[in-house]
């Protein structure tokens, strides 16, 4: 398979374009918080609740909030069903996806709570928990937790052994190398890697570096997506 | 239940980090001893017994004839699984395998697969099956860097297992096809100090972790950072760059036999 024809990838990209993002702040009514994403043909709602009560009980922490994240796909989100709940794979990124995004929330001012952050991946097209990390992210600022920053997160991978920015599912699946990143925006530490495939230490750095880009990119989308929905606001 | 460690211990330990010392008087860059150990059981199709340090896993191969997937009628299948068994450790409980199980399995076979470990394609059998390959890991004594010890396990029980052929009458046993062989390298870094081979005191203490895996010419075939800490893209090409190397020395030291055997 060809990925790259005169410098543009299968859906005209450039090796360091990001698909087209759309956020939208406060999709829904109940939760806390709320962010539906839109990032190429993924389509992602991201709901926080809390901080509110633990249940169970004994899973509280004395000094701190705890946070749990749940990322979940629709059955009818890939070609082919899936059959619905928890598998490995969704139990191995709501893991990492935690651990992403939870630097920067200041947990210590809610001690014996939760903060709960549900992800629904509706419609699948590779770089779902990026997506997913990205809503989370602005759905917690909607939600009013208080954080030190944003988290923003991409995929960089490899394809006709050119290093490319924000794979699209062809290029996930017979690509040569896959590496999600998430990145916190304010200090541009990063809070999530993973790797599989193949990079020589050199395409490894260029990669690492147009991740962090891309993460930059977004992390202005989110921001501006949280300004127009909160500008005015407490002046009337 | 998470082990707790008391917090005269961590200012002990971040305090050595900061001398570049470690509790147990390694090199930053050291590795505990490791000791492998193969074909100790007989049922299975290979086997692997990792000691780094205390840490303690065994690793068992089974092979069976069965389906392939679907969208690869033409490659063998792999399928890894990680068992954190209670007797392993006070923290481990029964029950199904939970999210630590679960990435811990997933970065291994990542490992495995990624890097072309096993040829797939040599695994078809003549009457459309192809071989399913179980790597099973079996934590028994959990004293840190089980990443690296269940990632090693694998290799080495896959080098010491061959095909069931014969009670399945597919003709003779053989060697599994391996072609690469990729190693695990995990670093913590404590205040800036990087720790390879983490003890289960660093590995608590440390806010984060990455398990870099790569193959014998030092290319990359996976990565997992794990823990709720950050690190900068300048740390994260350190450890890229000290764990390649470090793997290229085990994989010589440790699994030189096993390799040219």
């Amino acid at each position: 398979m060809e990925f790259i024809k005169n410098g543009k990838r299968i859906d005209k990209r450039l090796p360091n374009e990001l698909r087209p993002i759309k956020f939208e702040v406060g999709a829904l009514e109940r939760a806390d918080g709320s962010c539906y994403v839109e990032h190429g043909g993924n389509k992602v709602m991201a709901a926080v609740y809390g901080p509110r009560a633990v249940h169970p009980r004994h899973m509280q922490e004395a000094n701190r909030a705890i946070i749990r994240y749940r990322y979940n796909m629709a059955s009818f989100s890939v070609e082919e069903r899936r059959r619905p709940g928890p598998d490995r794979r969704s139990i191995e990124i709501s893991k990492v996806s935690r651990e992403a995004i939870d630097p920067v929330i200041i947990k210590e001012f809610y001690p014996r709570s939760t903060i709960d952050v549900f992800v629904e991946i509706l419609q699948a097209d590779a770089g779902t928990r990026s997506a997913g990390i990205n809503a989370a992210s602005v759905a917690l600022a909607d939600a009013g937790v208080p954080m030190r920053g944003l988290i923003a997160s991409c995929a960089v991978g490899k394809v006709d052994d050119t290093v490319v920015l924000d794979l699209v599912k062809e290029e996930d699946n017979f690509g040569q190398a896959d590496m999600p990143v998430a990145m916190d925006v304010r200090t541009g530490e990063i809070s999530l890697l993973q790797m599989d495939g193949h990079f020589t230490l050199e395409e490894f750095e260029e990669a690492l570096q147009l991740g962090k880009e891309g993460c930059t990119t977004i992390a202005e989308m989110q921001r501006e997506a949280l300004v127009q929905k909160y500008q005015g606001e407490g002046h009337e | 239940m998470s082990d707790v460690i008391a917090e005269i211990r961590k200012d002990y330990i971040y305090g050595l980090a900061k001398r570049q010392e470690r509790a147990d008087g390694r090199a930053l860059d050291e590795y505990r001893p490791i000791q492998v150990e193969t074909a100790l059981i007989e049922k299975a199709e290979g086997s692997a017994r990792v000691k780094i340090g205390n840490t303690q896993v065994l690793v068992g191969i089974k092979l069976q004839p069965g389906e392939p997937f679907l969208d690869s009628p033409d490659m063998g299948v792999i399928i890894t699984n990680v068992e954190l068994v209670p007797l392993a450790s006070p923290t481990f409980e029964p029950g199904p395998p939970n999210e630590n199980a679960i990435e811990l399995a997933r970065v291994v076979d990542r490992g495995v697969r990624e890097s072309g470990a096993i040829d797939l394609s040599q695994l078809t059998l003549p009457d459309g099956k192809v071989w399913l390959v179980f790597i099973d890991v079996h934590v028994l004594d959990h004293d840190g860097n089980l990443m690296d010890a269940s990632a090693l396990g694998a290799l080495a029980a896959l080098l010491t297992a061959k095909t069931p052929a014969e009670r399945y009458g597919y003709g003779p046993d053989a060697p599994l096809p391996i072609k690469e062989y990729p190693v695990a390298v995990t670093a913590v870094d404590l205040d800036g100090e990087i720790m390879l081979d983490p003890s289960l005191d660093e590995e608590m203490i440390a806010s984060s972790r990455i398990t870099v895996i790569s193959g014998a010419q030092g290319a990359l075939a996976g990565m997992q950072k794990a823990g709720t800490g950050t690190l900068s893209s300048e740390e994260i090409s350190r450890i890229v760059k000290l764990a390649t190397s470090k793997a290229t020395q085990i994989r010589d030291d440790v699994l030189g036999g096993l390799i040219n055997g």
